[in-house]
């Protein structure tokens, strides 16, 4: 019973967020804290009409592409470090794993530059490349793990029977770690949908992503509580929902595939 | 953005040696099984694609950030993109803002990660049991390592926070507590908080993951023996927990030590007291798009990956043991 009441407490804040956002304003500012009311969706409509459609559109598109993008690169350098490794396969796997550790905010100034001389400021297209390459170790550390799974007599048997590369993965690897690959679609959606930091400085004048919508909310349409909230649990519910789907693979995405 | 780390830097593990000794032991010309040429490269060329994009989209950012750092931009000055070789390294080792940001990043994450390693090893331990409803209770313990960092840094700062109307003076009104300016007052615990909540089912899903793990045979034969819950768990639990701990505070740091999010939202690097909560990433982020300093802000970002990459080869050391370990049990 003392865990019920431990995560109960801990959960409040995100149960208190989807309370206020069916609030009018006038209950969310209340001494003591009013849990009956009239609930209203009036402020996630207003959440709507203020803009928030083109920045879950742009969240959206930057997302799924550099999903794609790290899966395509992650899965065929995955295998080369594990079903059929090249040489030097565990210097290579914690090369990926030191650019990791790397504090990105370091660079943010030449990135921005870049991105200036490019013409990517305020395009997708920059927050895509960041992306795919911050979460392109993640994946590769993911997807060899789930490779490693698969039975070495399987693979022998395709190869026996003459089975080339393109029909070993299609036939006998995909069907295996398919539910490995959506786990690792799903944890890299996770901090795509929620990076602020390289969001804010590249696109926030014209493209903003979700985060950054969130931020700009609150400092032009001042503090109203409601309407913040009813933004915010807008801009949580994807990630909320796909993690809670994913979240037995969670664990393993997050300790980058060294624990089950 | 850094120098990879290569393979002579590498771990220290007895897995890793033994395979080093063999590669080692192997005479230098093609050995028998040795792939040459065009089979090697078949091999390799999966992995390519992969390998040149993390190549660039990390060493050249850092190129460029070391060319700048050896200048003297400042964008407010016009003529000030000249060449000033080590002088902005200078400026940032003598400011003591920088020293200062340095004592904030360690005393945040190092408390953020503590506190909440505490207490999702508190909650594992709990969730490792059989009751009603484990699986709704699990979900609601990780929902908070889900929600955007950014919402949950203005939910913390408007609906918890807040001095008249937030759910802490509501809790603690009862105890004479009343209108605390929370954010202003106590702008470091406040980030720590909010920091905790955020991080703690992150580490507890790991705890849980080592508690699972454990062999039911040495519990057994430790009930058997006679030893009580808290022998057991000091002799037998801890010490096939400690891995799992350490792996959780290291993955923990690496992330944490990144926050700005939160910071930028709650407390503006500062609460009431300057800049007590100004950490190397909120750091350089005033230098460079707040007093436009490009190239101090360049030089500090140089340092500033020099000194991770020094701690992550440590903690690379640390964690390939770790990873062999893992792999062996597997």
């Amino acid at each position: 019973m003392v865990t019920w009441l431990l995560a109960i407490i801990l959960f409040f804040p995100v149960f208190w967020m989807v309370l206020t956002s069916f609030k009018k304003e006038g209950d969310a500012y209340t001494d003591p804290p009013r849990f009956v009311f009239h609930p209203t969706f009036s402020e996630f409509s207003q959440v709507f009409s203020s803009g928030a459609g083109p920045p879950f559109l742009h969240s959206v598109f930057v997302s799924l592409v550099s999903v794609v993008l790290v899966l395509a690169l992650g899965l065929p350098a995955a295998y080369a470090l594990s079903v059929r490794p090249i040489k030097r396969w565990r210097a290579t796997l914690f090369f990926f794993l030191s650019t990791k550790m790397l504090p990105y905010v370091a660079a943010i100034v030449p990135i921005y530059i870049i991105a200036l001389h490019t013409g990517l400021l305020d395009n997708d297209w920059a927050l895509v490349i960041l992306y795919t390459g911050f979460n392109l170790p993640l994946a590769v550390w993911m997807i060899r793990s789930f490779l490693l799974e698969v039975p070495r007599e399987l693979l022998e048997a395709a190869r026996i029977d003459g089975a080339g590369l393109y029909v070993e993965l299609r036939r006998v690897i995909l069907p295996i770690v398919m539910p490995g690959l959506a786990a690792t679609a799903l944890i890299c959606v996770i901090f795509t949908w929620n990076e602020f930091f390289f969001a804010y400085f590249l696109t926030a004048t014209k493209g903003p992503t979700v985060p950054v919508f969130l931020v700009s909310f609150l400092q032009s349409e001042g503090e109203y509580w409601a309407r913040l909230a009813a933004a915010a649990t807008l801009a949580c519910l994807p990630v909320i929902l796909a993690g809670w789907i994913a979240q037995k693979q969670l664990v393993r995405g997050l300790s980058l595939g060294a624990l089950k | 953005m850094a120098e990879a780390l290569t393979a002579t830097d590498l771990p220290a593990d007895p897995t890793v040696r033994g395979w080093r000794r063999r590669r080692s032991a192997r005479p230098a010309g093609p050995a028998p099984k040795a792939l040459t040429g065009r089979r090697a490269w078949v091999r390799r060329a999966p992995l390519m694609p992969a390998l040149v994009y993390m190549i660039i989209v990390t060493q050249v950012p850092f190129l460029v950030t070391i060319w700048y750092s050896l200048r003297s931009w400042n964008t407010l000055t016009p003529g000030s993109n000249r060449w000033a070789g080590l002088n902005e390294y200078k400026l940032v080792f003598t400011d003591p803002n920088f020293r200062s940001a340095i004592l904030n990043t360690v005393v945040i994450t190092g408390s953020a990660v503590i506190l909440s390693m505490l207490l999702a090893t508190a909650l594992a331990i709990l969730l490792n049991r059989k009751f009603f409803g484990r699986g709704v209770v699990r979900t609601l313990l990780i929902t908070p390592f889900l929600v955007m960092p950014v919402a949950t840094a203005l939910l913390f700062k408007t609906t918890v926070f807040d001095p008249i109307f937030g759910l802490l003076d509501w809790i603690l009104g009862p105890f004479g507590v009343h209108q605390v300016n929370w954010i202003g007052s106590y702008a470091t615990p406040a980030v720590v908080a909010v920091l905790v909540w955020e991080w703690t089912p992150f580490m507890m899903l790991i705890v849980l993951a080592g508690l699972q793990s454990e062999s039911l045979e040495s519990l057994e034969a430790a009930r058997v023996d006679g030893a009580n819950a808290i022998q057991t768990f000091l002799s037998i639990t801890f010490p096939h927990l400690r891995r799992y701990i350490e792996l959780g505070m290291l993955l923990g740091s690496i992330y944490v030590l990144q926050t700005f999010g939160e910071i930028f939202v709650l407390t503006q690097g500062g609460g009431g007291h300057g800049s007590a909560t100004t950490n190397l990433p909120y750091y350089i982020y005033e230098l460079a798009f707040q007093q436009f300093n490009v190239s101090e802000a360049a030089a500090a970002g140089v340092i500033v990956v020099i000194g991770t990459e020094i701690v992550a080869t440590i903690t690379l050391r640390l964690l390939s043991g770790l990873f062999a370990a893992a792999e062996g049990l597997a």
